[in-house]
């Protein structure tokens, strides 16, 4: 890694990966990629994320659909771990809770290919400071 | 396969299933069917809305509108009126309680705007390990623009201006210790980061570190800036082994950036940040026992002042912030002191993190701008309780808070209004209690915590806090007297207005607080031998109804200790000197012959 010299640097930084971010901000991004974020703090682990998350890479993969699958931290839903978000590009993110390899294979040949939703949605609840 | 054109997603949350949402997905389902429209609207349902009050919830998409209090019968004209011709059904769209106006979509309705994320802002979000994500999201950009924009004394004027108070649970505005701590001269200062939560039930710090450990890294290099110190160091508790791990990461990440260590961003500004672990004692969340637990002496807390702003860390100026406080800075500093002013109650700025725990539907981590009702926060975000049972307290601020009732329930949260109540913010846990609970159990918990977490240092501490324990133990056991009553509340005050630290100052709220409370369950206890919520087990007795018992011989076959006697098809008998309360002949029972008394 290069060191962040100066103030412009930072902004460097900031712009390039902003870029691979927005996608993640506003799903109208012109890219083809699904987002998958799998929440993963001690409590998303402890219900098993970790598993979910191999999974969703390794299926994701093999049925080649092309997405970025990445861990987060706890969403605030651990009534309802293992929890991910996945973002279909053009709509708005969803989450989905209690996520098995069962529920998340669903998700990926009912949601992520045809749109159509599964069962196990959390309505998200809370508003971000990008709104405020 | 069809694509979809519309989602009707049915809460099924236990409340709106409760107000029959299961027989209107049924409806909705068949009802599309029935026009044919099964390959271009789907029906199904979904968790918890949070918004029981006006359930059952029905959300249309892609439009985002929200119906509330559906019945079954209404899904016809929801079939009829907004998928086949477009137009919202205005009698069943959300109304606005303050404009009386109607709400056409989610977006814009209040109730979800009572979440708002600052602290959290990036927990679920960013990946906590890819410190390009944090840059990203603005990260270190606060601590540039102080670097190279600010004095020391501008961003402390900024942090004052904005109200900020410890997170902690003390409520001590920030923007003054730094001053203070700025104020102090030496030749080696601390900035010192108290992730030592030991709140039973509370989780948020933990989360941030795990979500988000470059907001508080960031945060500490600005404190460092602001008090001229160089070294920073974080307490946490070996406990939290992913928190650790993450926060190890971040740390890495951002001195190989440079965004720690020599001369960062090329301003000179030298900064680095190192761990001290803790082994999980409740009283080094105290500073003075922290400093003292990270000099590596044993972890009591010492008579202040002098204060650690004066005199911390190896007898240098220190200054002491909790987790959720530094992560709240690099945000005001970015947004600005009127931004995060304007959030919350006039001596309570932004916003608090909660732990919600206990028997409430919705379990998790909440963030709240200050001024919420605790109606809102357990009703409407937190789903209300668990199996539709009757609310009865909700305890903030752990073994060092008080249990707030439902005359609470409308008091807005903020510091003030908390004490004012006889409880405290404390670190943010929030435990939700029902009509199961006893109140004289709870406080005995938080007690028994107490006695094991005591240092042992002061002795109004370590001996009161073991008496007050062993009276509500009796009392719990049906020996208590009324003089023990009133020998709880006197040694209660003793405890607190003695003892040398917070620990033992604030240990018996939770007993003064169900005393005050919930004094009639003291009563029952003692007077009449009963616990009211039938908790404390020395004070129960299972019968056999004669009327009801079949003689199956269920339950004799089930006792672990052979306490019923009876012949095959002949009335059973507990032997109530043998039983040893367990209850497992009332759950094996299936003609409801065992009952409590």
């Amino acid at each position: 890694m290069t060191k962040i010299k100066s103030l412009n640097d930072l902004r460097a930084i900031k712009a390039s990966v902003e870029a691979k971010m927005n996608l993640r901000e506003r799903s109208d991004a012109p890219e083809k990629l699904v987002q998958v974020k799998v929440a993963m703090a001690t409590c998303g682990i402890a219900s098993g994320a970790k598993a979910i998350m191999d999974f969703m890479v390794n299926e994701l993969d093999k049925r080649q659909i092309p997405a970025v699958v990445s861990q987060t931290g706890c969403m605030g839903y651990c009534f309802a771990e293992p929890t991910i978000e996945v973002t279909v590009p053009g709509k708005e993110p969803i989450v989905f809770g209690y996520v098995n390899e069962k529920k998340a294979d669903q998700i990926i040949e009912k949601y992520i290919k045809n749109g159509e939703l599964v069962e196990g949605i959390i309505p998200v609840n809370y508003e971000s400071i990008e709104s405020k | 396969m069809a694509t979809f054109k519309m989602h009707l997603l049915v809460c099924g949350g236990t409340g709106c299933r409760a107000s029959e949402s299961e027989n209107l997905f049924h409806n909705l389902r068949t009802g599309i069917i029935q026009k044919g429209l099964e390959n271009d609207v789907q029906v199904l349902t979904t968790g918890c809305f949070g918004f029981c009050e006006k359930g059952p919830i029905v959300k249309v998409l892609p439009d985002n509108t929200f119906y509330t209090m559906v019945k079954p019968e209404d899904a016809g004209e929801i079939i009829e009126e907004h998928i086949i011709k477009g137009r919202k059904v205005q009698r069943l769209l959300y109304v606005n309680p303050l404009t009386s106006e109607k709400v056409e979509d989610s977006k814009h309705m209040g109730f979800y705007r009572k979440q708002l994320r600052i602290a959290l802002r990036n927990c679920g979000f960013i990946d906590p390990e890819n410190i390009d994500e944090y840059i990203a999201r603005d990260g270190y950009a606060a601590l540039g623009t102080c670097l190279t924009e600010m004095t020391p004394e501008q961003v402390i004027e900024l942090m004052k201006k904005s109200g900020l108070r410890g997170r902690g649970g003390g409520g001590f505005p920030t923007g003054l210790k730094w001053e203070i701590t700025r104020a102090s001269k030496a030749d080696q200062k601390y900035v010192v980061c108290n992730a030592d939560e030991g709140d039973p039930g509370a989780f948020m710090d933990r989360s941030i570190l795990e979500g988000d450990p470059h907001s508080v890294i960031e945060a500490m290099a600005i404190c460092g800036y602001c008090i001229e110190a160089t070294k920073g160091l974080v307490y946490i508790r070996a406990e939290y082994p992913l928190a650790i791990e993450r926060l190890k990461i971040a740390i890495k990440q951002a001195r190989e950036y440079g965004l720690l260590g020599k001369d960062i961003l090329g301003t000179g500004f030298d900064f680095d940040i190192e761990l001290r672990y803790g082994a999980g004692a409740f009283v080094c969340g105290e500073e003075t026992a922290l400093i003292h637990s990270m000099e590596g002496f044993r972890g009591e807390p010492t008579v202040k002042p002098p204060f650690p702003s004066v005199s911390g860390y190896n007898g240098k100026p220190t200054n002491v912030n909790n987790v959720e406080t530094f992560a709240n800075v690099p945000v005001i500093i970015n947004r600005g002191a009127e931004w995060f002013a304007s959030i919350g109650t006039e001596k309570s700025k932004g916003t608090k993190v909660f732990a919600l725990a206990g028997k409430i539907n919705n379990v998790g981590l909440i963030e709240v701008p200050m001024g919420i009702t605790l109606r809102e926060v357990i009703y409407e975000i937190g789903g209300g309780i668990k199996e539709g049972k009757k609310f009865k307290a909700v305890q903030t601020g752990g073994p060092s808070g008080g249990c707030l009732t439902e005359k609470h329930l409308d008091t807005p949260i903020d510091y003030d209004n908390l004490i004012a109540a006889g409880s405290m913010m404390g670190s943010g846990g929030m435990i939700v209690m029902d009509e199961d609970d006893c109140m004289v159990s709870i406080a005995k918990f938080y007690l028994d915590f107490t006695v094991e977490e005591s240092c042992g240092k002061c002795a109004p501490c370590r001996i009161g806090n073991k008496r007050l324990n062993e009276i509500l133990e009796k009392i719990c056991k049906g020996e208590g007297s009324m003089e023990d009553i009133a020998l709880l509340r006197n040694l209660s005050n003793v405890v607190k207005d003695t003892s040398l630290c917070g620990l033992g100052q604030t240990s018996p709220n939770p007993v003064l607080s169900t005393l005050d409370n919930f004094y009639d369950e003291y009563l029952a206890h003692v007077n009449e031998r009963k616990c009211p919520s039938g908790q404390c087990k020395a004070l129960l007795q299972y019968w056999i109804e004669p009327e009801n018992c079949v003689g199956c011989t269920a339950c004799a076959r089930n006792c672990p200790v052979n306490a019923i006697a009876g012949e095959r098809k002949g009335v059973h008998i507990i032997d109530q000197a043998t039983c040893i309360k367990c209850g497992a002949c009332m759950e094996k029972c299936k003609f409801n012959a065992v009952f409590i008394k």
